[in-house]
């Protein structure tokens, strides 16, 4: 496991040195803080648009550094010709791949704990600033509910990096892979409906197509529970964000598993 | 036997379809001892990188068997005794060179103070120590190839595998590395290198092996290789008037003027020196030396190659 967490580490150090982290990291932040101007122009609704405006960013932002880092896990190395003298060392692919892997899912992680923090010190400075009585919400301003929507952002984020790092592992197009990486995360939004496509067609070979495509590509629309969480209804019980959390695990060791057969398979000519 | 391959032979499958195939090693056997330093030249596209890949694991042959220290390359206790040197070795530009060597030698299970103190040590073995705090990206191509050669040797290996390790040094840098060389020999290292630069190979090498278009076509000592081709005499005598030496050049393939009545005639490989000797004799003149041309490297290279 050393060389999982040396190589993890790697990933984590190179990530935080990336200028391409900095911008989306820096612009999320300010995101989130600026949302308390946007939200003021908006009267009544202004703790649910800092709410729903933060978490939104968190998210995106999270997306963004999945996508454009994680496509360039294994690609990049082989491009800069890195790998070369990294796998003559005494290293095991697999441990290469989950090192790679780990290291981009912490970084999320660190980034999501980042922004939640500035979310939550916006909220707090609101709930301090705010005349008692002015704001009309079931919900609490500094809402620990909220912990749902970030818990289940990152089982998101880590879902998507394992998409993005099976990705890596075979195409060796940067544009090919972020266009491939978003395409699954986008149709993963639609699966719900894609599920449930095959009431609303007359072709049942289309239907079926279709159905099979949103049970096969990661549901990544049961992850979003912002808007319930941010007006309070309907409640989201941890049970079910345990379950998608379950589910993105799951999911995530597969695709990993896959990007190991891959990678172990691979010649670097 | 610390290496062994056995008619290893690779394709690589070319065209779109990539139903062809491109044969760049071609049923090689070759072993190599303890303590050796082995030099493995060929000209552009003989199959020397494709050679040292195999053994390092980043491609598997099509047929044929490698055993690294008794395992297959792919197996990570192969490697454990292993370092190695890519051609044109490229690195992670946002790592310090020091930051890069304590990734790599905690990669080979180096850790704590011990990482810290072999990383310092070999930073200064290569040269770069005034570097070590500056980012890889700033380094020059000789530098990056000093931290490559730092890289492989960073855990102490007993084969150590160097692609090209001349390429792209001044003189004062493969100067540098020959020295390198010869240290890891004499600390009792095996290595294995391939180069296209015969000098450094004749200099280094205790066994070259040449390969042309994947196939092996001569492997031995550099003596062995050297020894049983002749290419000919070099006699130099003195005393010898004008029409001596005119009779003498009829026999000689070229004809050198030292100084007056001092001569150096050279023979082709298909005339004996006796005759021409037994004639300096005979004429007045006094016979200086006989040398036997050998062949060099370059001229076994040539021959076998072309």
């Amino acid at each position: 496991m050393t060389r999982v967490r040396l190589v993890a580490w790697h990933v984590f150090k190179e990530s935080v040195r990336d200028r391409v982290l900095f911008a989306i990291g820096g612009f999320a932040i300010l995101l989130v803080v600026a949302s308390v101007l946007i939200g003021q122009i908006t009267a009544g609704q202004d703790v649910r648009i800092i709410k729903n405006l933060g978490l939104a960013t968190i998210e995106m932002s999270g997306v963004l550094m999945a996508v454009f880092i994680g496509v360039g896990l294994v690609s990049r190395e082989i491009e800069r010709r890195s790998i070369y003298s990294l796998l003559a060392k005494p290293l095991h692919r697999w441990e290469f791949i989950v090192g790679k892997y780990l290291g981009l899912v912490g970084t999320l992680a660190v980034n999501v704990a980042l922004m939640a923090l500035a979310l939550f010190l916006v909220l707090t400075w609101y709930n301090v600033t705010t005349p008692q009585g002015s704001f009309a919400s079931p919900v609490p301003i500094v809402d620990p509910a909220l912990l749902k929507v970030l818990v289940l952002i990152t089982a998101e984020l880590m879902l998507l990096t394992a998409v993005a790092l099976l990705v890596s592992t075979f195409s060796s197009s940067g544009v090919m892979s972020t266009v491939l990486t978003l395409g699954v995360w986008v149709v993963g939004l639609l699966s719900a409906e894609l599920r449930g496509f095959s009431v609303l067609t007359s072709s049942p070979m289309l239907g079926s197509l279709v159905q099979i495509i949103g049970t096969i590509v990661p549901a990544f629309s049961e992850f979003d529970v912002k808007a319930e969480v941010v007006n309070g209804r309907p409640p989201v019980a941890w049970g079910y964000v345990w379950m998608t959390v379950a589910y993105a695990v799951t999911y995530a060791a597969g695709l990993v598993g896959a990007a190991i057969a891959v990678f172990s398979r691979k010649e670097f000519t | 036997m610390i290496l062994a391959l056995e008619e290893l032979t690779k394709e690589f499958p070319t065209g779109f379809l990539r139903r062809g195939r491109h044969r760049a090693l071609d049923g090689l056997s070759l072993e190599l001892a303890r303590g050796e330093v082995f030099g493995l030249l060929g000209p552009n596209g003989a199959g020397k990188t494709t050679t040292l890949k195999l053994m390092t694991g980043l491609i598997w042959p099509t047929s044929g068997r490698i055993s690294l220290f008794g395992h297959a390359p792919q197996d990570p206790r192969a490697r454990t005794a292993v370092g190695f040197l890519p051609e044109h070795p490229t690195f992670y530009d946002h790592l310090t060179g020091e930051e890069l060597l304590t990734y790599f030698a905690g990669l080979c299970g180096l850790q704590g103070s011990d990482a810290r103190r072999r990383v310092a040590g070999m930073l200064d073995r290569v040269g770069i120590d005034e570097a070590r705090r500056r980012a890889v990206r700033t380094y020059s191509k000789g530098m990056l190839q000093r931290l490559g050669l730092a890289q492989a040797i960073i855990n102490e290996p007993a084969l150590v595998i160097l692609d090209e390790p001349m390429s792209g040094l001044d003189p004062i840098g493969r100067r540098d590395v020959r020295a390198l060389i010869l240290e890891l020999r004499d600390a009792g290292r095996t290595i294995l290198f391939s180069s296209h630069i015969l000098s450094d190979a004749e200099l280094l090498c205790s066994r070259v092996a040449i390969l042309s278009r994947g196939r092996l076509v001569a492997t031995g000592t550099t003596s062995e290789l050297t020894s049983g081709q002749t290419r000919g005499w070099e006699i130099t005598a003195t005393g010898l008037t004008p029409a001596a030496v005119a009779a003498l050049q009829t026999q000689a393939e070229r004809t050198i003027r030292i100084t007056h009545g001092r001569y150096t005639f050279e023979l082709g490989a298909d005339v004996r020196p006796e005759a021409m000797v037994a004639e300096i004799a005979a004429r007045g003149g006094a016979l200086d030396t006989v040398t036997p041309l050998r062949a060099t490297l370059e001229d076994v290279f040539v021959e076998r190659v072309s």
